[in-house]
């Protein structure tokens, strides 16, 4: 009798498990049927490498767009990441436990507000700012960098700070006895030791960034072309597939479905990357206990 | 994380809850579904003539233009809401009546000195061929254009009447009316445009051929850019569906609508 009670139970979360997959491979599955067939009866080199997109005219060219969220999520990470990290280290080697507590739960909390406000604030702040200082129509590759780069933070920080916890005293108190000052123990062997924890934050970041979608909307402007600047206006693969989505039908529709496939693709590879760089360090570590 | 698939699973299972008690009455059912210019005139006009008869319910949709006339031809709505020029071909099928009509303004931040624009000049700022205010007697100052999405009514009616518009991509493309105020109230050197219900004192209506987008002048003829708002059933309107129509098309319906900003169907 209670032996089956314990199958059942078993049996019952390992469906719970599996619904959860089930759902993502559905999802996948729902994407590609409808993208792919699209890329191939078009083709995929005007697909993906023309500049035209006129889906009224049967023009789905989506380089701008790939152009578009790749320069907006390098400007995202070139802000986010080197904050993030230094924000982290800082938190790990040269403030109080106690301190910590404090702004650790803090900075997290930045990953729980909307990115409809992040938007906002772009829109109502940033991009005048931007507008009357550096020329430009405001809306631009810049304002969304900044937003995404500041949405970003989070997640930088709270994984890196994981990563650096987790070095073992004994590296830094090392590195102290043989003389280091504090930075050189946090650069030279702390940072080190952290390195795939650290990478695997940031390019965890770089998947946030390339799918984020409302704040980029609000602040990137959307505008169709192969950006020349960091002031030009600009429309992602997601805020392509968020605008027109409600209105398109047929061809159009598959189009957009062969956006997200281009997305998932990438955020795929994002989140690869990532899975790997964690993995090494487990394995570093284990060798280390060896 | 967790707490966003909280709160989808509460969305759901509110959604079940309202389906479930909604079931319970056994009201006639239709469903309106199309334009989001026209939605909120529409949900206040299904309220009132639901707040009138207790046996019948309306639920009122958005989505688009585009889906209002998909969701009619395929019998997802009754009712599909369309405000567009021209209706696609496949709307051919459905039966068509205008509810309603709806003027489009041309607008540019209050500081602009540009008080009228031409047909002519619209169609050149829209295609990048006149990029500079100056060109047509503002400030020394590029032009920001800002337009909708593609397959946005406004946008569809918009290009359809001024012609001859391939959007330069230059444009800033803004996804509602409400972002497209938004836009041009933030930019000194914006032009847009949007439904002629939603200016306020952020922005400035120009005169398009010299004419104004005002309620007369678009109930006069004058001004050009108006489209007209379409109710679409499939075959002859029936039932609720034929109530709400002849509801909304009343003395009183029409009142309503001229009241929160859209001109009258006749």
């Amino acid at each position: 009798m209670k032996f089956n009670r314990e199958k059942g139970v078993e049996r019952l979360l390992l469906l719970v498990a599996l619904s959860a997959i089930a759902s993502l491979a559905l999802i996948a599955v729902f994407i590609l049927k409808e993208g792919v067939p699209f890329m191939l009866k078009v083709g995929p080199g005007n697909f993906l490498l023309s500049s035209d997109w006129q889906p009224d005219a049967g023009k789905f060219g989506i380089y701008p767009m790939i152009v578009a969220s790749l320069w907006v999520t390098l400007g995202a990470m070139l802000i986010g990441a080197p904050l993030g990290v230094a924000g982290a280290i800082f938190l790990n080697e040269f403030v109080p436990r106690s301190v910590m507590r404090i702004i650790k739960p803090t900075i997290e909390l930045l990953a729980g507000i909307p990115s409809v406000v992040f938007g906002f604030i772009g829109v109502v702040v940033l991009a005048p700012l931007i507008r009357s200082h550096l020329g430009g129509p405001g809306l631009s590759v810049l304002a969304g960098s900044v937003v995404l780069g500041i949405m970003v933070l989070p997640t930088v920080i709270s994984i890196s700070t994981d990563a650096i916890s987790a070095v073992p005293n004994t590296y830094r108190e090392g590195a102290l006895a043989l003389g280091a000052t504090r930075w050189q123990a946090v650069h030279m062997v702390v940072l080190k030791a952290a390195r795939s924890g650290i990478v695997a934050s940031i390019i965890l970041a770089m998947g946030r960034a390339v799918g984020e979608t409302m704040a980029v909307i609000m602040v990137a402007g959307n505008a169709v072309k192969v950006p020349h600047s960091a002031l030009d206006s600009v429309r992602t693969l997601t805020a392509n597939i968020a605008l027109e989505m409600g209105y398109a039908t047929g061809m159009h529709r598959q189009a957009l479905f062969a956006t997200g496939v281009v997305l998932l693709v990438v955020i795929m590879i994002l989140n690869s990357i990532a899975t790997a760089a964690v993995r090494r360090r487990i394995g570093g570590k284990g060798n280390t206990k060896k | 994380m967790k707490s966003y698939w909280k709160i989808v699973t509460g969305v759901v299972l509110c959604a079940l809850a309202a389906a479930g008690t909604g079931c319970g009455r056994k009201r006639a059912t239709i469903t309106c579904a199309g334009s989001t210019a026209f939605q909120p005139f529409a949900e206040k006009l299904a309220e009132e003539l639901m707040a009138k008869r207790n046996d019948i319910a309306i639920t009122v949709q958005g989505g688009g233009s585009a889906v209002g006339v998909q969701s009619a031809l395929s019998g997802a709505a009754q009712i599909g809401m369309a405000d567009l020029v021209n209706l696609p071909p496949e709307a051919k099928a459905l039966t068509s009546v205008v509810v309603a009509r709806d003027g489009i303004a041309m607008v540019v931040h209050p500081s602009n000195p540009v008080g009228n624009l031409t047909t002519e000049q619209v169609r050149g700022i829209f295609n990048g061929a006149i990029r500079n205010w100056k060109d047509i007697g503002g400030k020394d100052a590029p032009i920001t254009v800002v337009s909708r999405e593609a397959g946005s009514g406004t946008r569809t009616s918009f290009e359809q009447i001024v012609t001859g518009i391939h959007l330069t991509k230059d444009a800033v493309v803004q996804d509602s009316n409400g972002t497209i105020r938004e836009t041009v109230a933030n930019d000194a050197n914006a032009v847009g445009y949007l439904t002629h219900g939603v200016i306020n004192e952020k922005v400035k209506a120009v005169t398009v051929d010299g004419k104004d987008c005002t309620m007369e002048a678009i109930m006069a003829g004058a001004y050009k850019l108006v489209r007209p708002v379409f109710f679409l059933t499939k075959g002859a309107p029936d039932g609720v569906a034929k109530d709400f129509i002849v509801h909304v098309l009343s003395a009183e319906g029409q009142a309503i609508i001229k009241k929160n900003g859209l001109i009258p169907a006749k």
